[in-house]
């Protein structure tokens, strides 16, 4: 029972410091469940988002289902996914029911012109560690300037990039291990 | 019936929005369209304040457009009718996963997957910069008069000084929430001194 109420009051918190869609709450997810829960390892964040580009719904909510089903099965996917949406649900109804024109409150303006200076440089933070994790050799680092620059330049929909990257990394592992057992059995001869 | 009905569109928008926040746009004029709940300018507004609030669009949105139908019991239910596909689609795939994580096949495609999703966050994070540190408006060439207006120089700065200091030791094991504060009293001084 503390687990999910642990699960949900993290993901609330998340949910509620998620300026900017769902890439800025990966400095988040890379600071609460990672280093301070372990909840998931840097790989596993990757995989999760990774997925959620191809699956329906919101990216923040699918990886919120799958690390609250790690820890703590379908209750924990469920409760954490409640988390992460419950800041949103009070957050908005409170503006839609007293403020007519919050977007015209000079304030609010400026802090969120600085907010998001800041979400830029956690979100270079977090991709330069990722970075480090993901892109370890030549053909790694040819699928990520292929699909950064693409996804940058092109209209194509990311669900192709997503299924087309993971067909050539099947594909690049089992050439190698060919590669490999060729290499071997040459030398045992 | 109201509310089922709210239960049901959102529903659909998150089981066929796939890729994210903005996704769930054309899903939001066509419901706009149908069931005249909100209008495309309640869409804009959405979306202004979507930007400047914590939180997915998509759940934004559901919330607004349940509040204004139905009053609270809309604004809850209409974001879990939007998140429920996915949570069903995650569980399963979460379940299937765990028993094929040690999978070869799983492990390769993994492989390829890692580094195409730092790509895509790395690609995002591009437009966000864009949209924090540049005026794209007065862009007018690659002339020196064009550069220097383009860059938001109070900006541009607060990012330089916020890079050095989530190197700093000690500093940088501090919560991304103090340097999102920080940013935002920043923000509100930039902008009471003209600078922005």
């Amino acid at each position: 029972m503390k687990i999910l109420w642990e699960l949900f009051l993290i993901f609330a918190r998340i949910g509620g410091l998620t300026f900017g869609g769902g890439y800025a709450m990966l400095p988040m997810l890379q600071k609460e469940i990672v280093e301070n829960k372990s909840w998931a390892t840097e790989e596993e964040l990757m995989d999760y988002f990774a997925i959620g580009q191809c699956t329906p719904g919101i990216i923040a909510v699918n990886t919120a289902t799958f690390v609250g089903y790690k820890v703590k099965g379908i209750l924990g996917g469920i409760v954490a996914t409640l988390g992460v949406i419950a800041p949103s649900i009070v957050i908005i109804t409170i503006i839609a029911a007293f403020i007519t024109n919050f977007m015209d409150i000079a304030a609010v303006t400026y802090a969120f012109a600085g907010i998001r200076v800041c979400v830029c440089v956690l979100i270079f933070n977090s991709v330069l560690k990722l970075w480090k994790n993901a892109v370890k050799d030549i053909p790694a680092l040819v699928i990520f300037l292929a699909i950064f620059f693409l996804s940058l330049l092109t209209d194509v929909s990311t669900i192709l990039f997503v299924v087309c990257s993971g067909a050539i990394g099947f594909a690049v592992k089992a050439i190698s291990r060919r590669m490999q057992a060729k290499k071997e059995g040459g030398e045992a001869k | 019936m109201i509310l089922l009905l709210l239960m049901w569109e959102f529903f659909k928008t998150g089981l066929f929005a796939i890729g994210g926040g903005l996704a769930t746009l054309p899903f939001l004029y066509e419901m706009s369209v149908k069931t005249g709940w909100f209008t495309a300018t309640d869409i804009a507004n959405m979306i202004a304040i979507s930007e400047s609030t914590p939180g997915p669009l998509g759940i934004n949105m559901a919330t607004y457009v349940g509040y204004n139908t139905a009053g609270v019991a809309g604004a809850i239910l209409a974001p879990i009718g939007e998140v429920l596909p996915s949570i069903i689609i995650i569980l399963i795939i979460a379940k299937v996963l765990e028993k094929f994580k040690e999978n070869q096949i799983v492990q390769d495609v993994f492989y390829g997957l890692r580094p195409a999703s730092v790509g895509l966050i790395a690609a995002a994070g591009v437009e966000v910069v864009k949209v924090a540190l540049l005026n794209t408006a007065n862009w007018t060439g690659f002339t020196l008069a064009s550069i220097m207006a383009t860059v938001n120089w109070p900006c541009l700065g607060l990012a330089a000084l916020l890079l050095v200091l989530t190197r700093l030791p000690k500093i940088k094991k501090a919560h991304p929430l103090y340097f999102i504060l920080g940013s935002a009293c920043v923000g509100i001084a930039f902008g009471y001194l003209g600078w922005s």
